[in-house]
């Protein structure tokens, strides 16, 4: 049960115990955390549960596969921190990993 | 009537013996027994031979994600709908591309509608509707198709070209030109009219391009975004690439969100005690805007090619056979959607449909039809206690357009 901090793009801050073995987005979902819309549920089809990860979790957070690579791409405001957060599947090493939000999700 | 132009019994009728691409199923509304019947026995069914030639059939929502997502497996080349490009007037937009080509061009466009854009509309999209809707006669019968949601969506569409605004209703022309074709949707336009009416249209937004390069703008309009980024800076010299992403571009942002704004009305005027909860709460519109696209599903399928034999949910599809994934279809499967045939302004999980489609194609504009809706919802809400339909709507022949040439209603002003 990791603690994970999810940060919209207005700075307002919810940590949240998430549950290894789920996805991200899940966890943002099941704790009722704004700013994550998830409209396919988690098929990486929609491209609604964008996230910018800090840096130094990349690599824990795994390669993103080509189809959401190609999801993120269609996003004005890709980074190279972008990630879809139903494709992050939680594990115990992400005790204290902090998420941004972008300022929509489309 | 002659008994060959009726629709079979849906119930008695042998699978191998229904069409499902018939248009008349969407021109009736009766659709929804031939559908629900392959979701239940054949939820990927072949039919070997239709006007459109063979095609499969993929009716389950969580079916339609996994084609719709598989870009490699199921291509969009070169047309995503049901009917064979046309020999003469042949087409290419983004929508029927695959990735990397299609994310080049699409990237090129889609910041128009970013919701940072977005929120600059919003002042002048309410204006617009408030206009529309303070002009509207009370006590009187009237089309709600023409005054209000080809006249809201069209306003749209000029603005996000910058299209001469006294002449915005060529777009909607073009746009309904531009799917009717017979052998394109089972639609009833003339095929020389068509023919004219997108050369037109070429003529047309080839002049624009031209002037407004000339102009140098800076604006964020979609031609201007086209001229500015690399990957399409000389689109116009290809006319087959530039009438086809206009027609792509005109389509998609005028017949999904007009025939949206036409069909919530009509559920809400079938569904009277939804009716009053929004009445009672207009905190419901967002959902109910969610719950209009999913009812709606203003494009009834969309198609792919299948890039190499594959076993798709037990069924041997083979390279370059024909996939229809049939939208309105998925919005209506019992597995993914509680009670799918109702019509209900607070679901809990309204945004989980699949209207905008899955995967790279999704819809692009899909927040500002939302917005759009949104906005004529709180307006009509602000003047009218009803907006009443008192007669049967008359739908339009395609079975890739679901969507209305009449709806006609009265308003009812909340002043009584």
């Amino acid at each position: 049960m990791p603690k994970i901090t999810l940060v919209e793009f207005n700075g307002a801050d919810h940590t949240i115990d998430a549950e290894s073995g789920t996805s991200l987005m899940l966890n943002a979902i099941n704790n009722g955390v704004p700013g994550i819309d998830a409209d396919c549920g988690g098929a990486c089809a929609c491209g609604t549960c964008h996230v910018f990860l800090d840096a130094q979790w990349l690599d824990n957070a795994g390669e993103a596969t080509s189809l959401e690579d190609s999801m993120l791409s269609m996003r004005p405001d890709r980074e190279d921190t972008s990630r879809l957060s139903c494709q992050i599947e939680v594990n115990d090493a992400m005790e204290g990993m902090v998420v941004r939000m972008p300022e929509y999700q489309m | 009537m002659n008994s060959i132009s009726q629709l079979p019994d849906p119930a008695a009728t042998p699978l191998a013996d229904i069409d499902f691409s018939d248009p008349r199923m969407f021109l009736q509304d009766n659709w929804y027994a031939y559908f629900a019947r392959l979701r239940n026995e054949a939820p990927v069914h072949y039919q070997a031979d239709s006007p459109f030639g063979p095609f499969w059939s993929v009716t389950r929502f969580d079916d339609i994600v996994a084609v719709d997502s598989n870009y490699q497996d199921f291509s969009s080349e070169p047309v995503i709908v049901i009917g064979d490009p046309e020999e003469d007037m042949p087409l290419d937009m983004f929508i029927a591309m695959d990735p990397p080509k299609h994310d080049l061009q699409r990237r090129a466009v889609q910041s128009v509608v970013a919701p940072k854009n977005l929120a600059q509309m919003e002042a002048l999209i309410r204006s617009r509707v408030a206009d529309i809707l303070d002009n509207l006669p009370l006590g009187k019968t009237f089309n709600w198709v023409d005054e209000v949601s080809i006249n809201l969506t069209t306003q749209m569409l000029a603005t996000l070209f910058d299209f001469p605004f006294e002449e915005r209703s060529r777009l909607t022309y073009w746009s309904d030109m531009a799917t009717a074709a017979p052998e394109i949707s089972g639609g009833n336009a003339d095929p020389q009219e068509r023919e004219a009416a997108l050369m037109d249209c070429l003529a047309t937004f080839t002049r624009i391009w031209h002037d407004r390069k000339a102009a140098g703008s800076e604006s964020f309009d979609l031609i201007s975004l086209l001229q500015r980024d690399p990957n399409t800076s000389d689109m116009v010299d290809n006319p087959i690439e530039f009438l086809g992403n206009l027609v792509l571009l005109i389509v998609g942002g005028n017949d999904t969100t007009r025939n949206s704004a036409t069909g919530g009305v009509l559920a809400l005027n079938q569904n009277p005690a939804e009716y009053d909860k929004l009445r009672a709460d207009y905190g419901l519109i967002p959902s109910m805007v969610s719950e209009i696209i999913r009812w709606q599903t203003p494009l009834a399928h969309m198609r792919r090619r299948a890039t190499r034999d594959l076993e798709f949910r037990g069924q041997k599809i083979r390279e370059g056979d024909k996939v229809v994934m049939w939208y309105m279809s998925g919005n209506r499967d019992e597995r993914s959607i509680d009670n799918p045939d109702a019509f209900i302004i607070d679901r809990e999980n309204p945004r989980h449909h699949i209207s905008f489609g899955f995967g790279v194609h999704r819809c692009m504009g899909n927040r500002l039809a939302e917005m759009q809706l949104r906005i004529l919802w709180e307006e009509i809400m602000q003047r009218f206690s009803f907006v009443e339909v008192v007669a049967e709507p008359k739908r339009v022949q395609s079975n890739f357009v679901r969507g209305y040439e009449t709806l006609p209603v009265r308003v009812h002003s909340r002043q009584g």
